[in-house]
């Protein structure tokens, strides 16, 4: 059987549920985006545009929970399948959208710059247990208008894996344009999609003009999204982790009514990114496990929902890649697996999603590989009946070398990289006593190194960067900064 | 046509490197190609590929085969065994194998040195070399040291094991008796390990520090411990135990 927790029964699942209905039938929602109150109104909500504000009916609701995709398949830029999206399928994707990179020369969380964001896509390439990109950090050395669509542009053009991504401005056709460019065409990108979008409602019960544009933008070109609801217990939601749940229902359901209704069928991932608020330091955790309960909690309603599910739950915040970075992300890795969440994104991130270190995404690399062993749970293989084995054992003093040993031993005992240490006191002196931090960073530039150039073709990168030229250019910038360095 | 002993390929796709601490991988001249080997390469070939398989069956009918065709008794040790071992030795260190597939190489090993071992005698060819192996005095655990065992019969050395709770003279006694060049001395406790000088002061006592030398080993042992009480070397694994092996008896 496969290893689960559970946080919620049905019973509170459903008066969760009821309640969140509830708040968007009788309080409903800010809208900032005339067009999308004009499709709730077309559908039957109380719509009042003066207030930008609507108000949900259950049949509304209903309607896109009916249009729902159970399920969606991502695939990298060559057009092959990543990622299923389904049942309890568990991906990992590096935690997004960082302003610093973590320095591990100098120890110091700077802005970061294009060379960062290349060295950063081929690690992920090389990283076996990280099926996606995100968009990680924001390249500061290109103009703000387009730093997300430069994000995506550096990791088409630098990795092949599929990317989770965001839209902070108001150039989401330059982020369409290049996904569009890389599958060809309108019809190949819905049937193959290379991207979740990320949007983020706002806390309590809104939609910002850019964020509701977003998920008109990606409805129409069928780009899947993922919803960013954030309650901040006890500041930005009720303190209560219940509480925080419904508010996250209500925003969720309001973010997936607005897709469905924009065009049915749309892929989604019932997402989140709530942090308890510390008011000792005025900071939102994403390594405290009240977080983390919030998390499981509201990926359960998704999945009564029989819609697929993200989390930021492998994560820390600590300033560097430290003990606690490292517990507070196994912890949360851990959790999220066992619930099943479809996404599971954080690795890499440090600092309140402040600060990217490429030491930390390695380390959590193997996090990520222990919890897919950890998710096979424990199988019967060959040990009924017993007394056979045993007999051999007894008649040999050890099992070392038999046919059961070596049979089972790569798929019962998940040996990870080289980063995690296992050798004795010794050998591990002999190798000259590193940390966990210097062996990882041995890793990232061994992997960096030793990434091959991406198999897009040739001509597919040309017109990305013609495309990209095109949006700098708009942009006031004379040329993009050299990608070669 | 032979190789520097320890220095072939087995197929296309292995670089052997000496069993040892310092040695860089070397690089083989020469074609891969069996059908452009002399015969007895071929066989060496397969003997050697055999044992990285862990193939004893296989192996036992390929040394047979070479001993009737006439293959040099010391090539089918040097060129065959000892530097398929080697190869064994270098995918272990670079994870590419995993000790049970190293252990069935050994076990491999042992029945080809088994077929052998007549032919070496009646030659006069030096063996490899002898390891008289034991738990310290007052120490009854024996698995790491069962498990050196292993490790230095599949590297070609001959190994008597004495045991657990071996008092000192009866090391002393046996490497006399079986004109062995090395000692293993293992501990797992902290309570025993001090037992190990009495090992070491004997040897001294008795005048034998030119021809036996002290490895000892276990998992409370350190290099400082093993230096303090004058062992000639200390192991920090049963891989390792087997480069220190071949160290020490390149040093008699």
């Amino acid at each position: 059987m496969r290893p689960s927790i559970r946080f919620l029964d049905e019973q509170l699942i459903t008066r969760i549920l009821d309640e969140a209905r509830e708040l968007l039938r009788t309080l409903g929602v800010t809208i900032h985006n005339p067009e999308v109150l004009t499709i709730l109104g077309d559908h039957g909500a109380e719509v009042d545009m003066a207030a930008e504000h609507a108000k949900f009916t259950d049949e509304l609701i209903d309607k896109a929970l009916k249009t729902s995709p159970s399920s969606f398949r991502l695939y990298d830029v060559l057009g092959n399948q990543t990622h299923d999206f389904s049942g309890k399928n568990v991906h990992y994707t590096p935690g997004s959208a960082a302003i610093n990179v973590l320095d591990q020369s100098t120890g110091e969380a700077r802005r970061p710059v294009t060379a960062d964001y290349i060295r950063y896509a081929k690690l992920v390439g090389g990283l076996k247990h990280i099926a996606a990109q995100s968009t990680a950090f924001v390249p500061g050395d290109v103009a703000e208008p387009i730093s997300d669509s430069y994000r995506l542009f550096l990791s088409l053009l630098s990795c092949e894996k599929p990317v989770v991504t965001g839209a902070f401005t108001k150039n989401f056709d330059v982020i369409s344009d290049l996904q569009l460019i890389v599958r060809g065409n309108a019809e190949e990108l819905k049937q193959k999609p290379l991207t979740v979008i990320s949007v983020c409602p706002t806390a309590p019960l809104k939609w910002t003009a850019a964020a509701s544009q977003n998920l008109l933008d990606c409805a129409r070109h069928s780009i899947p999204v993922e919803y960013i609801s954030m309650p901040l217990p006890g500041f930005m939601a009720p303190v209560t982790i219940v509480g925080s749940v419904i508010q996250h229902t209500a925003e969720t359901l309001s973010g997936i009514t607005i897709s469905q209704l924009a065009n049915p069928g749309t892929p989604m991932l019932y997402g989140g990114a709530p942090g308890i608020f510390d008011m000792r330091f005025e900071t939102t955790p994403m390594g405290a496990i009240e977080t983390m309960m919030i998390d499981c909690a509201y990926v359960e309603v998704g999945k009564f929902l029989n819609i697929p599910t993200q989390a930021y739950t492998a994560m820390g915040d600590a300033k560097l890649p430290d003990m606690q970075a490292g517990f507070e992300t196994g912890m949360g890795a851990a959790l999220g697996a066992l619930t099943g969440v479809n996404n599971i994104a954080g690795p890499g991130i440090l600092d309140f999603i402040n600060t990217f270190s490429l030491e930390k995404l390695v380390v959590d690399n193997e996090i990520c590989g222990m919890t897919f062993r950890l998710l096979e749970g424990i199988q019967p293989r060959d040990d009924f009946p017993a007394v056979p084995l045993f007999e051999e054992f007894l008649r040999d003093k050890h099992l070392i070398i038999a046919d059961h040993t070596r049979k089972h031993l790569r798929d019962e005992i998940h040996l990870p990289g080289p980063t995690i240490d296992r050798a004795n006191r010794a050998r591990w002196q002999k190798k000259g006593s590193l940390t966990i931090g210097e062996l990882a960073s041995g890793e990232v530039e061994r992997i960096v190194a030793e990434a091959a150039p991406t198999g897009l073709d040739e001509g597919v990168q040309a017109q990305l960067i013609e495309r990209m030229e095109g949006a700098a250019r708009s942009a006031g910038m004379d040329a993009l900064p050299q990608r070669d360095a | 046509m032979r190789c520097p002993r320890g220095t072939r390929e087995f197929g296309s796709s292995f670089t052997v490197r000496q069993i040892s601490t310092t040695s860089d991988p070397v690089e083989i001249a020469g074609s891969n190609n069996q059908n452009q080997m002399e015969p007895e390469m071929g066989i060496l070939n397969d003997i050697g590929a055999s044992l990285l398989a862990g193939d004893d069956k296989k192996i036992v009918e390929q040394v047979n085969h070479a001993i009737e065709t006439k293959v040099p008794t010391t090539e089918i040790l040097d060129d065959g065994l000892i530097a398929g071992m080697n190869v064994v030795g270098t995918k272990f260190r670079n994870e590419e194998m995993y000790l049970p597939e190293v252990l069935l190489s050994a076990r491999a090993m042992t029945a080809a040195v088994t077929l052998l071992k007549p032919l070496l005698i009646a030659e006069e060819v030096p063996s490899r070399g002898k390891v008289i192996l034991g738990s310290v005095q007052g120490d009854l655990h024996d698995i790491g040291k069962n498990l050196v065992g292993i490790m230095l019969e599949g590297a070609g050395f001959a190994v008597v094991d004495l045991g657990i709770d071996v008092p000192p003279n009866k090391f002393i006694e046996a490497a006399v008796e079986e004109n062995a060049s090395v000692i293993g001395v293992s501990s797992l406790l902290t309570t025993t390990m001090a037992n190990m000088k009495g090992v070491v002061d004997l040897v001294e006592e008795r005048g034998l520090t030119e021809q036996v030398k002290v490895l000892v080993g276990g998992a409370p042992l350190t290099e400082e411990f093993a230096e303090s009480i004058g062992a000639n070397g200390y192991a920090y694994d049963a891989a390792n135990a087997v480069e220190k092996v071949i160290a020490l008896v390149g040093e008699r």
